[in-house]
């Protein structure tokens, strides 16, 4: 059970959490522009890698606010977090 | 059979309070004080079950948690029963009642024995190799396999106990009350961090309590009295809290560790009530100090699990700390020292001790000469090769062993002996470690495994660190105290200790016998019967992964989890393939440590509790007027109001005839409300329906459709605009949560830019809707100075008004193509608006009408229900709601994948409408839809989504889904049921007011 520290919240246990999936995959901006395959490439594929792992998190039962975190899936070391919309630290 | 083996008085055990109970339906007397298994040894009682696949008699193995044999049903037959509990862990109070497992008729005399005499045709894979053929078979076999496996008897009445969790937080955790645990927690409690300190068993001190060696000394006193007055001491420290009878089940990342604290398990029935039995803490600790201890090593030889062989610190502590020998004839059979220290402590009481068998060919340390001045005979390299005794031990048989340890050498010698003392050494207790996700490092000179890699803050401090003597543990946990504490000075710095023990050790894993291992029994996992035979055999088959040995041979797989056994397994593994230990790994320790009842897994989660459910404000009316109820997601909702003994079929009947032809009244609160404010709120709508939404007049309401990015329905419902940037969307009820999630990450991700802000409001408000032809009039009652005009107050429009003093938002919108209008008000008036309404609506026989006649009467008008009619794969055009579709907008959720070339396939499954050849012939929900019967296998076209027998259009209606569906309008299809075929056909969905006249009636 992980203590994840909300960048706007605080430490919590990560009942209060919910995942979200592979971070950094920005919807397009121009969805009819794209091929069957590009699209079916932002809709369908995401990484599910052993390592260190981009997510979003959302802290469903606190500030609902979505953030980013970077884990490595071997050991669920959390390495970093932060907002939306900011840059990955560099690691 | 009976005789008394109390060999002195202890301090541990109360003789002034005499507890009687009974084992196996006999009575038995013991001390407050004792476990089931102290007090039944000192009865002289061995036999306390039979092992798992030859049903052999086993006895008591150890004095603690990790027991494989002695495992007993508590309190048989009552409510109260509970299968599997190691009597070592037992503390018998008056009236307890225990008895065996896994026998018939007695554990004295078991039929399942001959299982015993039957082992050669029972090797590892037994079941997989010989119940395979032929397939068709295995229900038989599993009828008689699962007849005879199995432990003990699961409860059958509920369970009258109650449960608690309690989350709580620490700086240091200290796992384990031994000498090493009290000391940790001490310093760190006296440097002001807040500690908890917890053991399993009930008393503090592990085994130094009674270490009464006098060649170990402690600031000149023996371990045990000097440890007592630390004990003592612990009472007057602040910050700490110690809780015993406390068992640390599992330890997980972030230093989350579950304990099950035991209340009342050693208490009398009468006493029990009332209180909470276990409560499962959930701990969070800054740091954790694992103090966890080791287990001693049995030694793996022939038939070395005959009840009277016991673990030689078992015996040690039956007769130091509970004051009972467990034999009158006992030899030791070691590898080490320590079997040395238990010759000592019997001698010291005068209990007879035979000889000691040693494969070392030699000790220099005090204590063997000691052992050796007491005039014990010690046999230096030899092994024992076989024992006797069916029920009880009653002889050895030992033999010299050869220099490499593989063979014995000539003759055999017998030592008659009631009860032996296996001595292997010690294996750190790491399983706790390794749960956190730490890993760990086999050292080969003192073979185990020790903690390497810590992942969380957490240090391991003495015999489970691999510290076995009182001056290594001390020093190195005082260093190990000062860098993790980040402290300078400690109690440790000035303590003086002097010890006498011996390291040698000769480590065997598997002792050679006269006979060929295909004739022998040389126990590794006593609980499931697995030999060392077993282990080889899956070797030669092939198995080379310790996982797989694990799974193949059952080794480690009982209650017991194979705390004894698991390293010899390892070790006959890595000899027999000729591999290092630390090469093979370990097989995963998986929590619990011990195992937990369900009770405490559950806590205060059961009964009423076992859900949350969520009432609407008029929750109170539909109970005092004989609703029914339907869960629909968490909420309780009235389903239909049966009266007069009315069936659910004649009550709904009559709820939808008096909606259409008059005027019923339905609960809507449940309904997902989200309050939708910000300047780009019509922006935001637009993107996330599938509908435009720019051009809505304040004032009035628009249904949509939300799909997922993939283009699937995802939710609908009306949404109303209150105000230039002010909407307030309706969700259906189960999907409320998710959508306002969904909307947010959306929000939060996607469109950080837009000026948008969401807030529920679905426990805000009310919503009574009033439906039917004479809705309108009771709205005028209620509210005589509203405009209900047409012209005023349309279809799809909103008005804000006032009920006496109570504000109240009203929206003309119908789900049943009745005039209807929906009525929402401030939570805490529900129940009033409600009232209001059905005095009002007296004169015109108002009708309360339940969720099942609202999904009759919007059945009939063809509309879908998210959830019912959709299930994640229907895009709006499926269901044929192209209209809804917008052609103009450039983007929104899902858009793009409508136009994929799967989305787009013309086979797609479509809703349509179905009626049945019989119109009183209702086709149950869920079945297949045919064309050809005849063909096989036969195609399956789709499946009912709705059904139900329509009062206002007399007959059977029903909504289904049907591959090409929209072209095949009037044609006949079957739905083929269990006893007959239903001839059905194609229809308009939309079966009743086609034109939409009645929403102006």
């Amino acid at each position: 059970m992980f203590l994840i520290n909300c960048p706007y919240c605080g430490e919590r246990d990560q009942q209060e959490f919910k995942a979200g999936g592979e971070a950094h995959i920005q919807r397009p901006r121009q969805p009819t522009e794209l091929s069957d395959d590009e699209w079916a490439e932002y809709l369908f594929m995401r990484k599910n890698i052993k390592g260190v792992q981009f997510e979003r998190w959302n802290h469903a039962h606190g500030c609902r606010k979505w953030f980013n975190m970077i884990r490595d899936t071997s050991n669920d070391e959390i390495k970093a977090i932060y907002k939306m919309g900011e840059k990955p630290p560099a690691q | 059979m009976t005789k008394n083996l109390r060999v002195k008085s202890s301090e541990y055990i109360d003789e002034t309070n005499r507890i009687s109970f009974k084992f196996n339906g006999k009575t038995y007397h013991g001390f407050k004080g004792d476990t089931l298994a102290s007090a039944l040894l000192a009865n002289n009682v061995h036999l306390v079950g039979r092992s798992f696949k030859y049903h052999r008699p086993r006895g008591i193995m150890t004095s603690g948690s990790e027991e494989p044999n002695a495992i007993v049903q508590i309190n048989p037959g009552t409510n109260r029963t509970e299968p599997n509990v190691r009597a070592t862990e037992v503390e018998i109070y008056e009236g307890l009642e225990a008895s065996s497992q896994n026998c018939w008729p007695s554990v004295e005399f078991d039929i399942g024995g001959i299982n015993n005499f039957l082992s050669p045709f029972f090797p590892a894979g037994f079941y997989y190799k010989t119940f395979m053929w032929p397939a068709s078979f295995w229900k038989k076999y599993e009828f008689f396999i699962r007849h005879s496996a199995g432990l003990g008897k699961s409860p059958t009445s509920s369970d009258p106990d109650i449960y608690d969790h309690r989350n709580i937080h620490y700086d240091v955790l200290v796992v384990g009350a031994g000498i090493s645990g009290i000391l940790a927690a001490k310093n760190a409690a006296k440097n002001n961090f807040k500690t908890l300190l917890v053991d399993e068993k009930n008393e503090l001190g592990g085994s130094t309590v009674y270490e009464n060696n006098e060649f170990n000394k402690i600031n000149n006193k023996t371990p045990s009295e000097w440890l007592k007055k630390e004990i003592e001491e612990l009472k007057n420290i602040k910050n700490l809290e110690i809780k015993t009878r406390t068992s640390v089940a599992a330890y997980h990342q972030y230093n989350y560790l579950l304990a099950r604290e035991n209340l009342t398990d050693h208490l009398e029935a009468k006493d029990k009530t009332n209180k909470i039995r276990q409560r499962l803490l959930k701990i969070r600790a800054k740091k954790v100090i694992l103090a966890t201890g080791a287990l001693e090593r049995p030694l793996i030889f022939n038939n070395n699990d005959r009840p009277g062989i016991m673990l030689s610190s078992a015996i040690k502590k039956y007769s130091e700390f509970y004051g009972v020998a467990c034999g009158s004839k006992i030899v030791f059979f070691t590898n080490n020292d320590s079997a040395y220290e238990s010759a000592l402590s019997l001698y010291n009481k005068g209990i007879n001790v035979e000889s000691i068998v040693d494969i070392r060919d030699q000790s220099e340390s005090k204590i063997v000469k000691k052992i050796k001045d007491a005039g014990i005979k010690i046999y230096w390299s030899h092994t024992i090769v076989d024992t006797a005794g069916y029920k009880r031990l009653n002889s050895v048989s030992i033999m010299k062993l050869s220099n490499d340890g593989t063979s014995v050498t000539g003759s055999k010698i017998s030592i008659s002996c009631d009860c032996l003392g296996v001595a292997g050494g010690w294996t750190p207790a790491v399983h706790l470690y390794t749960q956190s996700g730490s890993k760990l490092k086999f050292d080969e000179e003192k073979q185990i495994f020790l903690p390497n890699q810590n992942t969380s803050e957490q240090i391991s401090v003495g015999s489970c660190d691999g510290d076995f003597k009182i001056n290594e543990i001390i020093k190195n946990l005082n260093q190990k105290l000062k860098d993790t504490l980040n402290i300078k000075e400690t109690d440790l710095d000035n303590i003086k200790v002097e010890i006498d023990q011996e390291n040698s050790k000769r480590n065997i894993w598997l002792l050679p016998s006269d006979k060929p291992l295909g004739k022998t029994k040389p126990f590794v996992d006593y609980q499931n019967d697995a030999t060392a035979k077993d282990i080889k055999l899956a070797l030669r088959e092939g198995f080379r992964s310790i996982e797989h040995v694990k799974r193949y041979t059952t080794t480690g797989m009982g209650t017991d989890q194979g705390k004894l056994g698991n390293m010899h397994a390892l070790g006959i593994i890595a000899d027999t393939a000729g591999v290092k230990m630390g090469e093979l790994g370990t097989t995963t320790f998986r929590p619990p440590y011990t195992p937990l009842t369900f009770g405490t897994i559950v806590g205060r989660n059961v009964g009423k509790f076992f859900d949350i459910f969520r009432r609407t404000p008029m929750n109170d009316w539909h109970v005092e007027n004989k609703a029914e109820f339907e869960n629909v997601g968490q909420w309780k909702r009235a389903w239909y109001y049966p009266i007069n003994g009315e069936t659910m079929h004649q009550a709904v009947q009559r709820e939808s005839k008096a909606a259409r032809e008059s005027v019923g009244i339905l609960d809507a609160s449940t309904l997902g409300k989200i309050d939708i404010q910000g300047s780009d709120a019509s922006e935001f709508l637009n993107r996330v329906y599938t509908n435009a939404w720019s051009k809505l007049a304040i004032g009035k309401c628009r249904y949509g459709l939300m799909l997922n990015e993939d283009g699937m329905v995802y939710d609908d419902g009306v949404t109303t605009r209150l105000g230039e940037n002010h909407y307030i969307m309706t969700t259906t009820t189960g999907g409320a949560a998710n959508v306002l999630g969904k909307l947010e990450d959306y929000l939060q991700t996607e469109w950080p830019e837009l000026d948008v802000y969401l807030t529920s409001v679905t426990d805000h408000y009310a919503t009574a809707s009033l439906c039917g032809p004479n809705s309108k009039k009771i709205l005028k009652k209620i509210i005589p100075d509203l405009d209900l005009s047409d012209e005023n107050f349309p279809h799809m429009s909103f008005k804000e008004a006032k009920i006496g003093n109570i504000k109240c938002r009203i929206m003309r919108i119908s789900f049943t193509g009745e005039h209807s209008y929906e009525i929402n008000v401030q939570a805490s008036y529900g129940k009033d608006l409600w009232e209001k309404c059905m005095e009002a609506g007296k004169e015109f026989n108002i009708t309360p009408y339940g969720t099942e006649t609202m999904h009759l009467l919007r059945a009939e008008k063809g509309f879908i229900i998210v959830g019912q009619d959709t299930d994640g794969t229907m895009t709006p055009i499926d269901l044929q709601m192209d209209w809804i579709v917008s052609k103009k907008k450039y983007d929104f959720i899902g858009k793009r994948s409508l136009y994929r070339s799967d989305t787009m396939r013309e086979d797609r499954k479509q809703l349509v409408g179905l009626l049945t050849e019989d119109p009183n012939v209702v086709l149950e929900e869920g079945s297949q839809i045919v064309s050809e019967l005849n063909q096989s296998p036969v195609e399956m076209l789709g499946h009912v989504t709705s059904s139900y027998f329509s009062p206002n259009l007399n007959k059977s209606i029903a909504l289904a889904v049907v591959k090409g569906g929209k072209d095949m309008m009037g044609k006949q299809l079957s739905v083929p049921m269990e006893n007959k075929n239903i001839n059905v056909t194609v229809a308009n969905p939309v079966f009743y007011d086609e034109k939409n006249e009645r929403l102006n009636a």
